[in-house]
């Protein structure tokens, strides 16, 4: 538009003639401009007012500025379509003037603004992925907490139970259900170890034995790293069921899980130590889902592998120890059981020793008993031989009885030695007394070489030494078949002690004893040297000796080892060999008596003195009983002892023919006050004490009270019937030397 | 052929003896008795034998009529009786007999009257099993003798 003046009223006529139609679309589409120009500034104001962040305050205040002048002049514009006076014209210079101003400003700072309001929306985008990123990482995160909760539970469970089943049985179950899988299974390695045996499944109740190989390549991947290894689905180990699904089968992974035994703990290597043997366990994901195995489903699966060796590692100790506890409560039943066995085995040997003991001794009683009576018969110098050969075998059989009973008392080492002084010389005279019979007949010659400074009498136990000697000789008789046996005894000096066979045996002699040695040589069929260790034992038999009569075995030998060392000494046996000999050597350790002649009466010789005995020849005795039998057994017992005797049958009869020629007088006092009163009056009547007989109360009663009333009364002497003829004679030997005798009751 | 007689019998003897002192009847004192016997005194046991068989019968006679008496109540006498047998049996060495008359002597001091009557038939039992088997010992050993000394002039022949 440009200024047309016009002539009169100074206003200013627009270039164009007002087209009506044109002018009238043009003048509402100003107004639209206008208003539209308007508008906006106030929706930009109202909305920065409204949100609470916007840096660009004054931009805006700006682009307001620019849009309020634009739309002015559009506003403007509207009235210079009519005739338009100059004001207006003037004003809408000045707007467009503004207008121009401004929005040359904002272009120009426009050009700086809108890079960083592009900016805003890359950052706004890069905020977003990181949003993203971060959720994703806290997806992470949960299911990693999730992991460590589901191993919690797991291992709780597992380790919850001692018991392998449970805990294998639990392991896969709840593996199952922690990491939803198809399948689940282990294998176990068989006891040959060459082979791995489906031990347990999932889904299956009862896994029908598979066994694969274990050398196979994929097995030994796995048990090669103590990682879990994903593996084919088509391996022999993931194929457990056919392949029905139309999708692909789910991914497998299998990892280790090593069977620790006992002696695999340490306590620096654990679980590094060298295991041999591992189980595998097989997980199958499901075969329908798109699934794969994530890292942190490995690293569960890992450790409750590790889990799991740890609690079968627990279980199979207390396996083994409630086995160890089972066994030992067993061998204690047994032990018991055992124990009991041998005490009634025991018991059973006493009472039968003890019955056999007493049934056996009553024959021998009988036999020992006729013997003595027989040899107080009339018989000829070879029967007596033979009689006495029978006495004194049968009173060593009796020894042999009491000593059965012996080597068991023996054993329980309550046998006592008797200790007594003996004649050594005839300890050995008699054991070739008791031999020579059985060498002669069977040829064999038999020699005693006694050395010349061997004491003549010795303190030990005869009877025992005497029978070790008879059962080295007897032995030595019995396994030679022909040749000669010798005996010698001598003197054991300290310098022969160093045997070498007897090393440990060191005796040293000293004033009160010495030590015999004895050694028995034979040329019979020896022994075979390996087999000596086994003669002393109890009824071993060996099979080298040939013997044709009694077999060689029983309890001779051991029992004369028992009493030889029982006499602190050793015995020993040698022998070349077979048909070379044998030679038995022992020593023992014997006391030297203090009087050489000290003998005492229990050993005296018990030779029956059958014959008139000479002590008491003529000694007068009275005999004062009432009853006639009792009177004739006391008279002829006296008699027999070579003594006058006289009876009296009552005590006035023996008050009557008493005399002082009578020495002793016996009187009865088993029956009332008789006797205490004759002894009274036998006193009184004499006067002097030499002139008076002893006084020697019989009695069978076994109380105080009657020695103390035969004390009382002045009585000498005391004894106890019923008397043998021993008894007498010793008791009227002790009246005439001690002219007192009060036998002990 | 007399000598294999008087081995016969003298085992036979022997085994009666041995018998005997098995059961009991007999003990050792028995033997001493037979001691006693020497070339001075040859049947001395057979003369001991017969007085102690006079005695015992009399012994028991007594005892039997004061036990079948009534009125009977001194029971001191009956063991004064007993003391006496019991004194020759041991003497003797008749072990059972002795045995049975301390049972009596017992049942005496307790006054126990069928007691006594139980002891004295046992008494009697025991007294004749003893008199018989002496007496048939008696009877071998003579034979015996009589066998023995019919060998000696063999003997002495040879």
């Amino acid at each position: 538009m440009w200024f047309k003046a016009t002539e009169s009223c100074n206003c200013i006529e627009p270039q164009w003639p007002a087209d009506e139609l044109l002018v009238k679309y043009q003048y509402i589409s100003d107004f639209f401009i206008a208003l539209a120009y308007f508008s906006i500034p106030l929706e930009l104001i109202y909305f920065v007012k409204k949100s609470a962040v916007f840096p660009y305050r004054w931009v805006l205040v700006q682009f307001g500025a620019f849009i309020v002048l634009c739309g002015a002049t559009h506003l403007i514009n509207l009235w210079t379509f009519t005739v338009h006076t100059r004001t207006v014209a003037m004003v809408m210079t000045a707007a467009k003037v503004l207008t121009a101003v401004v929005s040359c400003a904002t272009a120009l700072m426009l050009v700086h603004i809108i890079p960083d309001l592009l900016s805003v929306k890359t950052r706004e985008l890069f905020l977003k992925n990181k949003a993203a990123e971060l959720d994703r990482e806290m997806g992470l995160i949960r299911t990693q907490e999730e992991t460590g909760r589901h191993v919690r539970m797991l291992t709780h469970e597992i380790r919850s139970t001692l018991d392998r089943h449970t805990i294998l049985k639990t392991t896969l179950i709840e593996l199952g259900r922690t990491l939803a899988l198809e399948e689940c299974a282990l294998w176990m390695p068989t006891r040959t170890g060459l082979e791995l045996q489906l031990a347990y499944t999932l889904r299956q109740q009862n896994p029908v034995g598979y066994t694969v190989p274990i050398h196979l390549p994929v097995i030994n991947q796995v048990f090669s790293s103590n990682r879990a290894v994903k593996i084919s689905p088509n391996c022999p180990v993931a194929r457990l069921r056919p392949h029905t699904g139309k999708y692909l089968p789910g991914e497998v992974v299998a990892v280790r899980v090593p069977l620790l035994n006992l002696s695999n703990f340490q306590i620096y290597d654990w679980p590094e130590v060298s295991t041999r043997s591992y189980a595998l366990m097989v997980l199958m994901l499901p075969s329908d889902s798109a699934r794969q195995w994530h890292v942190h489903e490995l690293e569960l699966v890992e450790v409750v592998a590790d889990q799991v060796a740890v609690a079968l590692s627990h279980a199979a100790i207390l396996e083994e120890s409630m086995r160890a506890r089972n066994l030992l409560i067993e061998q204690n039943v047994a032990l018991d059981l055992a124990r009991r066995e041998a005490e009634t085995a025991i018991h059973a040997r006493n009472d039968f020793l003890a019955v056999m003991n007493h049934e056996m001794r009553t024959p021998m009683h009988a036999i020992i008993a006729l013997s003595s009576l027989l040899q107080e018969t009339e018989l000829t110098a070879e029967q007596r031989l033979m009689v006495e050969t029978i006495l004194k075998s049968s009173n060593l059989l009796a020894t042999l009885i009491n000593d059965v009973l012996d080597l068991s008392r023996l054993e329980d080492g309550s046998l006592q030695l008797e200790t007594t002084t003996f004649s050594l010389h005839s300890v050995f005279r008699e054991v070739l007394n008791l031999i020579k019979p059985v060498a002669s007949v069977k040829r064999l010659s038999l020699t005693l070489h006694l050395a010349s400074d061997l004491p003549a009498y010795a303190v030990g136990d005869e009877k025992r030494l005497m029978q070790t000697i008879l059962n080295v000789v007897g032995n030595a008789v019995k396994f030679s078949k022909e040749g000669s046996i010798s005996i010698t005894a001598i003197v054991a000096k300290p310098e022969s002690f160093k045997d070498a066979r007897i090393p440990e045996f060191l005796p040293v002699p000293s004033d009160s004893h010495f030590y015999l040695r004895v050694q028995v040589k034979d040329s019979g069929s020896g022994i075979n040297p390996q087999d000596i260790p086994k003669l002393f034992t109890k009824f071993a038999q060996s099979q080298a000796v040939q013997t044709k009569g009694p077999a060689g075995s029983g309890l001779g030998l051991a029992i004369c080892r028992r009493f030889v060392n029982l006499m602190e000494g050793h015995i020993w046996i040698e022998s070349e060999g077979i048909g070379k000999g044998c030679t038995v050597t022992f020593i023992v350790k014997l006391g030297i008596p203090d009087r050489p002649n000290e003998s005492k009466l229990a050993f005296a010789p018990k030779v029956p003195g059958n014959h008139v005995s000479t002590n008491f020849g003529g000694l007068k005795v009275l005999v004062m009983d009432d009853n006639g039998v009792n009177r004739s057994v006391t008279k002829g017992l006296l008699l027999h002892l070579g003594c006058d005797v006289t009876t009296a049958g009552s005590s006035e009869e023996c008050l009557r023919i008493i005399s002082p020629e009578h020495r002793v007088v016996f009187m009865d006092v088993c029956t009332g006050l008789d006797g205490y009163e004759l002894a009274i009056r036998i006193q009184e009547k004499f006067k002097k004490r030499q002139d008076r007989p002893l006084i020697v109360a019989l009695t069978g009663n076994t109380n105080k009270v009657t020695k103390e009333n035969c004390m009382r009364v002045g009585m000498d002497g005391l004894i106890l019937k019923p008397v043998s003829v021993d008894k007498m004679r010793g008791v009227l030997s002790e009246l005439l030397e001690h002219r007192v005798l009060f036998e002990a009751i | 052929m007399l000598g294999l007689g008087a081995d016969l019998l003298w085992a036979d003897m022997n085994r009666l003896l041995g018998f005997l002192f098995h059961q009991g009847v007999l003990d050792e004192h028995f033997l001493q008795l037979h001691h006693l016997q020497d070339e001075s005194s040859p049947s001395f046991v057979s003369e001991v034998l017969n007085i102690y068989f006079h005695e015992s019968e009399k012994l028991l006679n007594n005892l039997r009529s004061l036990l079948m008496d009534r009125d009977f109540s001194d029971y001191n006498k009956m063991a004064i009786h007993l003391n006496q047998f019991m004194g020759s049996s041991s003497s003797i060495g008749a072990k059972r007999l002795t045995t049975v008359c301390l049972a009596f002597r017992a049942a005496t001091q307790h006054s126990n009257r069928p007691g006594c009557l139980r002891a004295l038939e046992m008494l009697q039992h025991e007294y004749c099993y003893l008199k018989n088997k002496l007496h048939e010992l008696f009877q071998i050993e003579q034979q015996r003798a009589l066998a023995a000394a019919a060998r000696y002039p063999l003997q002495n022949n040879q």
